[in-house]
């Protein structure tokens, strides 16, 4: 077997070192009883030429979807990546490094972080970020576990009824068990934003807002912000699209008190829903209580530049059951992904993608606009991503719209009972004018 | 490992160099249409200007600042760090797996949903369980997602229970877990070889204990010998065993956790089934269980639901009926769970067998020939994947962590040190399967001339590592108030 280099001569000679006659006394601490008598049904193994041309094969079926035209977004984001960003990220050196934490043969790991949280930090205006939580959905939760040790007089959960349902639904799975109620506030069908009724919104812990939320609708951060203060509860916001960051107001000017994203669209395929990045800041008075790795710059001995995990005393392995968190291993590789990422694109290039995104998000908007049994849902402005209704329900729709090769978006009927016939659609720069034109057509015919 | 230090990023680069050449976008007026100017922000400070082959060198010499096991052995206790096939990095960058969306149509994605229903039958074989979810992405995760599925069966019982169990030798996540689940971590002591102590647990065992999680091999690197009895325990109890399966490596083929007793195992597919650390993460943690707790699985599982016609099986998502809801965005880190597929497909049954039985050999030629050095060996007796050492017969004045970063110096990753805690100044040793015996062997020779500078050159040892891009980092100071610095600023902002 390739992977296993142990040989007859090496194991008679290790076997003999140990003291046993063969490799089932190895084992003989196992109880007899519990040991397997027969081999494992499994499937009988392949070489990698056999087992390369099978999975080739299931690929190319795959494969068929990925060609077709596609405005499908919600959380999971569409972004050409260049191509130095996955010959860079397959070096063995990052790709098979443990955790870092023996610093000094961890240098390259810790330092890529380092600028990975400088990177996040600049764009949510935030001071301080960590090295990743698993997706956006985990940060989400993980955010409001920190409001309650932040906010201790607090008991409950506002959560806007448009952030990502997935969101909610893991933020509830999270809360479940430590009975913290989760009231949703409403939303309002004119414009897609939050409704907050001050008077209602007793003994708050926090308030969660999406920014864009889930029908890409920028949500008023600066009224979230009033709210929360009003109600003596912490404000979290929730961006699911990272790059509309690039061209938004930051959290950080509005003062939201943590900040949770997505950070897929930086450097990271749709990949079926995962690998995913977790992002979460602060303000610097809360970093005690912040979940997860923090990557510090420090110096070694000789007083030369070094960066080495910071605040460990937060995290599990020595904190145990006083830990902030039970995150270990976290996604610091599509960490490292993302900071390659924003350091190509740059200071021009990361607004002037986003710009792409507005403007194709923008276009398809208008053509769509025109047709006369089409309507925008809703009046809120948008980054990439918009809600359109039509007379047939969404579902129906994008049946529709599949039978010509277009994953025309997301139907909200699943999520929002009253939202029938509204479909989530996403467009970046992935989607040219000659798709959304197509688009236009495909559902001027099916309508 | 170069030497020096690396500029950072924003340290680098020029005004006005770009990284990327793009389309042009919408003009100035477009774009206040679009996205209405008070909605804006101004420009990204600090963020860099750098060309693309500026881009290349600065990440290409961070990588030569890292250690990986593509360079080197890398033999952390606990950790599993095997060679990560190449042929798995090639499956999971193919285009039609990589740019998939979740929320496709799943007529569109069968091929997946099957690759994902065939991974959960091979986990249940190797572990003797009778149902996966996928979704948990980390070992941590499927600790927690495991404890929710047996709150939720406890609660469905109409009982509350509200402890958990824990050797004082477990991971650390083991309780954090449990706080997260809302239960309440209990410590048990454990006999001086890190088994339960049987005693100990009749002593707190009662009708409000929930679950006990065991990591079996334990931390320290030993079979739990006892462990049926204990899961008989527990069950006449009412409570439910856990396994953390953080070393299932040693027991791939061997034996079934399934069949010792265990309720719940969280899998980690970068510890046992070959899928790359990154620095890290991204993980794996699936989960399994026996056929009772099925039921609370969280949601959406992969279904295989017959075909039409006689055509293609098809499988759908669905939610098992008391499910404890999601613990992740979508089906969980499908990449992932792709090489762990590749790499079960190019195991099979007695490939993984023979990873249980190389890795304990290779652990056990370690044991015997490391002690042979002179390094305390506490149990000097078979061990499993790995083994376990002290730096008690080392001089006054050279510890465990000398040990390991002198390590460095002599071209190898160090063990993992001061764990368990339950051993004062462990160094706990796992080679895997994957090493040749030259490794072990130039390992040992290593071990032996550390052993020897111990007593001859005391203060090369406790100056290592040498040869590293720095030298030891002082911890203390980058951890004092004035001094946590965890991002660059620019200079006029500081």
């Amino acid at each position: 077997m390739r992977y296993i280099p142990v040989t007859e001569k090496d194991r008679a000679e290790m076997l003999s070192k140990i003291g046993v006659k063969d490799v089932g006394e190895l084992f003989e601490q196992i109880p007899e009883s519990l040991r397997l008598k027969k081999p494992l049904n499994l499937p009988a193994p392949l070489s990698e030429m056999e087992l390369m041309a099978e999975m080739e094969k299931l690929a190319k079926e795959c494969e068929i979807a990925t060609n077709k035209t596609s405005f499908l977004g919600g959380g999971i984001n569409r972004h050409y990546i260049p191509a130095v960003i996955p010959a860079l990220i397959s070096r063995g050196e990052f790709l098979t490094a443990y955790t870092p934490y023996q610093p000094e043969a961890s240098q390259g790991t810790l330092q890529a972080l380092y600028e990975f949280q400088t990177y996040i930090a600049m764009l949510s205006g935030m001071d301080v970020v960590n090295a990743s939580l698993y997706d956006g959905a985990t940060a989400t939760a993980e955010a409001v576990l920190m409001a309650r040790r932040i906010n201790t007089k607090g008991k409950v959960v506002y959560v806007s009824s448009v952030l990502h349902p997935h969101y909610r639904e893991v933020l509830k799975t999270y809360l479940l068990d430590i009975n913290v109620p989760v009231v949703e506030l409403p939303f309002d069908q004119k414009t897609g934003k939050t409704i907050y009724d001050v008077e209602q919104m007793k003994e708050a812990i926090c308030v969660v807002v999406g920014y864009p939320n889930y029908f890409g609708v920028i949500e008023d951060l600066k009224e979230a912000r009033d709210v929360s203060t009003q109600v003596g509860a912490l404000l979290i916001s929730v961006t699911t699209e990272a790059l509309s960051l690039a061209l938004l107001k930051s959290p950080g000017e509005f003062g939201v008190d943590i900040f949770v994203g997505e950070g897929q669209s930086f450097g990271l395929p749709p990949s079926f829903g995962g690998p995913l990045l977790g992002l979460i800041a602060t303000k610097d008075a809360n970093v005690r209580q912040l979940p997860g790795r923090l990557i510090g710059r420090g110096h070694d001995k000789n007083g030369k530049d070094a960066y080495l995990i910071v605040i460990a005393t937060r995290e599990q392995h020595i904190k145990r059951e006083k830990a902030t968190s039970n995150i270990c291993t976290n996604e610091a590789l599509c960490a490292t992904t993302a900071a390659m990422y924003l350091t190509l694109y740059g200071k021009e290039g990361l607004p002037h993608l986003a710009k792409l995104n507005a403007g194709n998000a923008y276009f398809l908007r208008k053509q769509l606009a025109d047709i006369s049994d089409v309507e925008l849902s809703f009046s809120g402005a948008n980054f990439n991503e918009f809600v359109v209704r039509t007379k047939v329900s969404g579902r129906d729709l994008l049946r529709r719209l599949a039978e010509h090769n277009i994953f025309g978006g997301i139907a909200l009927s699943d999520d929002y009972s009253e939202n029938q016939n509204d479909i989530l659609v996403s467009v970046t720069e992935m989607n040219s004018v000659t798709e959304c034109l197509e688009f236009v057509r495909v559902l001027k015919e099916t309508l | 490992m170069i030497h020096g230090t690396e500029k950072l990023i924003f340290e680098q680069g020029s005004v006005g160099r770009v990284g990327v050449d793009l389309p042009s976008a919408i003009s100035e007026q477009e774009l206040n249409e679009a996205l209405p100017k008070e909605l804006r922000r101004g420009e990204l400070v600090g963020f860099s200007e750098i060309s693309e082959p500026e881009m290349v060198r600065h990440y290409t010499r961070l990588s030569q600042r890292n250690v990986g096991i593509d360079d080197t052995f890398y033999p952390l206790g606990s950790c599993t760090m095997k060679y990560n096939p190449r042929m798995n990095e090639s499956v999971a960058g193919m285009k039609g797996f990589a740019q998939l969306h979740p929320a496709m149509p799943v007529w569109e994605t069968q091929g997946v949903f099957k690759m994902l229903w065939d991974l959960e039958q091979m986990l249940k074989e190797i572990c003797g369980m009778d149902a996966f979810t996928l979704n948990p992405v980390a070992g941590s995760h499927g600790e927690l997602t495991g404890l929710k599925i047996i709150r939720a069966a406890i609660r469905a019982r109409g009982e509350k229970r509200d402890k958990v169990l824990i050797p004082t030798s477990a991971h650390g996540t083991n309780p954090a877990s449990s706080v997260l689940a809302g239960f309440t971590p209990v410590n048990i002591e454990v006999n001086p070889d890190g088994s339960v102590c049987l005693e100990a647990l009749k002593k707190v065992l009662d009708e409000n204990v929930a679950a006990m999680m065991i990591t079996n091999p334990s931390t320290l690197g030993l079979f739990e010998q006892n462990i049926k009895e204990i899961a008989d325990m527990l069950h006449e109890k009412g409570a439910y065993l856990y396994c953390d399966g953080a070393n299932l490596n040693a027991l791939v083929g061997i034996t079934r956790p399934g069949d010792m007793g265990f309720d719940v195992i969280q899998t980690n597919t970068h510890k046992t089934f070959s899928t790359p650390h990154g620095g890290g993460g991204p993980g794996s943690g699936p989960v399994g269980v026996k056929s009772e707790l099925i039921p609370f699985l969280p949601y959406p599982r992969v279904q295989k639901i017959g075909h039409m016609n006689g055509g293609p099986d098809i499988y759908v998502p669905i939610c098992s009926e008391h499910t404890i809801g999601r613990v992740h965005s979508y089906y969980g880190n499908f990449l992932v769970l792709l090489r762990a597929y590749v790499y079960l497909r190019t195991m099979g049954a007695l490939g993984l067998r023979d990873v249980a039985e190389a890795s304990v050999l290779n652990a056990n030629y370690l044991r015997v020939s490391l002690g042979e050095l002179g390094y305390r060996v506490p149990f000097n007796r078979l061990c499993m994947h790995e083994c376990l050492l002290t730096d008690e017969n080392m001089p006054k004045g050279v510890t465990t962590m000398d040990i390991a970063k002198r390590l460095i110096d002599k071209g190898f990753h160090p063990m993992t040190v001061y764990f368990p805690m339950t051993v004062h100044d462990a160094m706990l040793i796992e080679p895997t399967e994957t090493e040749t015996k030259e490794t072990l062997d130039s390992f040992i020779e290593a071990m032996r001339r550390i052993e020897i500078e111990s007593h001859l050159f005391p203060q090369t040892l406790r100056d290592a590592p040498h040869i590293t891009p720095i030298q030891r980092v002082d911890d203390v100071d980058a951890n004092r108030p004035k001094n946590l610095n965890m991002r660059w600023k620019q200079k006029q902002q500081q």
